[in-house]
């Protein structure tokens, strides 16, 4: 006999006083929790994914969702998911997918770093009346200069400096392929990174032409199925990055489902209509960091060495030492993901257990990196559960040049954080390939309201300096000195290289 | 707070303690007592060719057999003594102070192109973080750092500085917040040529703490002040910038202002924030470094702290009131104010 079917998840209900029968949540929802029975709305809780697609839409707020409205008996290990999981393996024997970032629920670092601020003895300094200067150069950095002076006495710079990129904030924007999210969502993310003054990956998927007007803020990214990739792509990007792994699974490569593969993904990533695109779990050209070395080589010489290079590593335990061998190679950036990073699907194991948080992550890097005299030989990008301008001030004070988020520009484009994307049915027009789902994505206002996240962020960013008496970015990289670790362990504490408050 | 004053003798003349003393006595407004200090360059000739090591001990039955077996590891005592000091009323000799005169035998320091400083250095961090109670406080040659907890006017008079001459000096007269007022805490710093008296706090300091001890030197002193000297030893000796390049990455120019420079002085300004990032201080400060050669006195990028220069024949005064240079010199023949971040140098011929 089966097991029957488990508690259901939300509750969607309708105050039938209030609704005035439009049909909007029947239009809106992808996943046939509404429909028609007659001249009747009815509602199906079990297709729900709590998109909250149907409420934002409904004209009347007459819709409400319940989050496990019947729940388990309460057990501290037993909990809802842990027998949930395992209803669902005994019944399909698989490995379970799952969406978006690590779910468990261990408390966030960052939450748990306090900021400092001036008072008497340095004046802070006002934003609004004083220079506060963010720009953010990525890239290698010469570790001395050498001057000649002229005959008539003038300095002659003798350093030649490799190319670096310019940016107005320390905030990027990380990869998502067109294919993992549709034509409209990547071009809003372009134009809104555009705008910001900031840059945006590409994510395995080439570039489609309708990104080519924001090629300049692009980087192109390589990873291990070289999907989309050609010199011609290469050459479009403001740099290039190569992908060895993710914070949201990290060892493990990526699966793009062939119903996602539509004619615009398959000309994209140069593959086959409808063929599943498979990204390996290692590159096969590189099984050790000279391997590595010499593919960041290749992409200079394929690009005459005009482009800087960037390596994405997943923060895993010895991530330190990793970003050590990658200095050492031409790379130009370190990017560090951390273990909660999004993703579009990855199994939920390895999403939710593998890696470790990226505050650790870069301080760790970054100490290493000091240690062995080559933290001007790259540039440190962090990644991975930034989600808001406190948790970037502190990135940086850790000792990060600038951050990529990925999910919060999804959630300024509308996304709920179900964590359904993997499904391809996103009611949002972000992670789907669906024409009638993708056309409720307006790339110009999303676009917008992407420029207008990263500028509001940047500003907070520019108000905590200045509290803190910095007025370059510069003077708060690095800065640990103005951290303060409250309820964080002794070992903690010394990984981050903060003090502990009243400290 | 914290008031500074300093003057060079570009011809090279040198001049008694006695002025300053005065000067700086008159900044009492900007300190509290528990802390002021002169360097003055020039003040050894005798020993011109020696590194003259001034420590403070806590007492000299323990710490002063460790720290010269050290000493005489890594080369010779020419001569040694303890610095005459007379006690005040407000000022009893807490810290023994005393000075060597050492000459490092450069055959012990293999691995580098200066091995006379790589080893003192060594030395000053060394005992400054494994012998408790000595405090290597000063190590340049040829001159000589007086300090202690207490007002300039007993200070100097607890080291007779008046008998002291040098053609440059330089003054602190502290307030402090960072640490309480000990001896080691008065500013001038010194490491080698090196001298920084600083009024200010550093709010990069962390950042400039972790660049500078990814090249070997360690902090030591619990103050923002020493990072400084710090950071000027390995621009201007290990890296060979200039006085104005060392100063330009230490305190530059806006974004906004080097976007609009001709493209080559851009160029410039660029390397110089892209390299040395690390390097930049920020917060409120107004700073004199000293070597040698001369002086360089310079502010934050915004000026929040202030800094005044003038100019009487060969000697060339920075301080933080005009009232403590006419204090030395009433009649000058030109006083300016220097802008935020412009570096005031004055060399010597």
């Amino acid at each position: 006999m089966a097991n029957g079917s488990v508690p259901l998840r939300y509750r969607i209900s309708i105050d039938r006083d209030r609704c005035m029968e439009c049909g909007r949540c029947v239009e809106n929802c992808p996943y046939g929790t509404f429909r028609w029975e007659g001249d009747r709305i009815v509602v199906d809780s079990r297709n729900c994914t709590a998109c909250h697609r149907c409420i934002a839409m409904c004209p009347r707020d007459a819709i409400t969702l319940t989050e496990h409205p019947c729940d388990y008996r309460t057990h501290p290990v037993w909990t809802r998911d842990a027998r949930e999981s395992i209803y669902n393996q005994a019944k399909t024997g698989k490995i379970i997918l799952a969406g978006m970032g690590n779910a468990s629920p261990l408390p966030p670092i960052f939450d748990r770093l306090l900021l400092d601020a001036c008072q008497v003895t340095n004046p802070s300094i006002d934003p609004l009346r004083e220079p506060m200067e963010l720009r953010t150069y990525i890239g290698k950095k010469p570790s001395r200069l050498s001057f000649k002076r002229g005959e008539g006495g003038e300095v002659e710079l003798q350093t030649e400096l490799s190319p670096n990129l310019k940016l107005d904030t320390p905030i990027m924007i990380g990869h998502m392929s067109y294919g993992a999210i549709s034509l409209n969502a990547q071009l809003a993310l372009a134009k809104g990174a555009h705008e910001a003054g900031t840059f945006l990956g590409t994510g395995e998927g080439g570039m489609h032409p309708a990104i080519f007007p924001y090629q300049e803020n692009m980087i192109v990214q390589v990873a291990s199925g070289r999907f989309g990739v050609d010199v011609d792509y290469l050459n479009r990007g403001a740099a290039i990055e190569i992908k060895i792994g993710q914070g949201a699974k990290p060892g493990i490569g990526g699966h793009l489902p062939g119903e996602k593969v539509c004619a615009d993904v398959s000309c994209t990533r140069m593959i086959p209509l409808g063929s599943d695109a498979i990204s390996p779990a290692p590159h096969h050209d590189i099984y050790s960091i000279e391997d590595l070395a010499q593919l960041v080589r290749s992409l200079k010489e394929a690009t005459e060495w005009k482009k800087p290079v960037f390596v994405k590593i997943a923060a895993v335990h010895n991530v330190a030492a990793i970003a050590a061998g990658i200095a050492r190679s031409s790379a130009d950036a370190v990017v560090v993901d951390g273990f909660r990073g999004g993703t579009g699907a990855a199994p939920k194991v390895f999403r939710d257990h593998v890696g470790i948080p990226i505050e650790a992550a870069v301080s760790a890097v970054d100490q290493k990196l000091r240690a062995q005299g080559v933290r001007n030989e790259i540039s440190v990008i962090a990644s991975g559960g930034i989600t808001n301008a406190a948790d970037v001030t502190k990135t940086i004070a850790l000792g990060a040049d600038a951050v990529y988020i990925g999910t919060a520009a999804l959630v300024a484009m509308g996304c709920r954080v179900c964590g359904n994307c993997y499904r391809g049915l996103c009611p949002w027009g972000i992670a789907t390939q669906r024409p009638d789902l993708v056309a409720r994505l307006n790339p110009e206002v999303q676009a917008e309201h992407v420029a207008n996240l990263i500028h509001a962020w940047t500003m907070e960013v520019s108000e905590l300096m200045g509290a803190a008496g910095i007025n370059a970015i510069e003077s708060l990289r690095g800065n640990r000195d103005r951290l303060r670790g409250y309820m964080l362990d002794e070992g903690m504490l010394k990984v981050l290289d903060v003090k502990p408050v009243g400290a | 707070m914290c008031g500074i004053i300093s003057v060079v003798d570009r011809a090279g003349n040198r001049m008694d303690g006695s002025k300053i003393k005065h000067a700086l006595s008159l900044m009492d407004e900007r300190g509290s007592g528990e802390g002021a200090g002169y360097a003055a360059y020039g003040v050894y000739p005798e020993y011109a060719d020696c590194y003259a090591l001034h420590i403070f001990f806590d007492n000299i039955v323990e710490t002063k057999g460790v720290v010269e077996a050290l000493l005489r590891t890594w080369g010779t005592v020419v001569h040694d003594e303890e610095i005459p000091t007379y006690e005040q009323p407000n000022l009893k000799k807490i810290h023994t102070p005393w000075r060597y005169f050492f000459k490092p035998d450069v055959a012990l320091m293999s691995g580098t192109s200066s091995p006379e400083e790589d080893i003192v250095t060594y030395l000053v961090m060394k005992v400054n973080t494994t012998v408790p109670g000595a405090l290597i406080y000063s190590s340049g040659k040829n001159i000589g750092v007086f300090k202690a907890a207490g007002w300039p006017e007993d200070v100097a008079d607890f080291y007779r500085i008046q008998d002291y001459e040098g053609y440059i000096w330089l003054a602190h007269n502290r307030y402090p917040t960072n640490t309480k007022g000990w001896w080691g805490g008065a500013h001038p710093f010194n490491l080698l040529d090196w001298s920084v008296i600083h009024n200010g706090e550093i709010t990069s300091y962390g950042t400039n703490r972790r660049y500078i001890e990814s090249f070997g030197y360690k902090c030591t002193m619990f103050t923002d002040t020493e990072v400084v000297a710090y950071l000027v030893d390995l621009l201007a000796r290990k890296h060979g910038l200039d006085e104005e390049m060392a100063v330009r990455a230490l305190a530059p120019p806006f974004w906004d202002e080097i976007d609009v420079m001709p493209e080559k002085e851009a160029t410039l300004n660029r390397a110089i924030r892209l390299t040395y990032g690390s390097a930049m201080m920020n917060g409120p400060f107004a700073i004199v470094v000293a070597n040698h050669d001369g002086i360089v006195g310079f502010t934050d990028r915004i000026k929040l702290r202030p800094l005044i220069a003038a100019e009487k024949g060969d000697r060339l005064y920075i301080s933080s009131e005009e009232a403590a240079i006419r204090r030395m010199e009433p009649e000058l023949d030109r006083v300016w104010m220097p802008r935020a971040g412009e570096p005031v140098i004055g060399r010597v011929y």
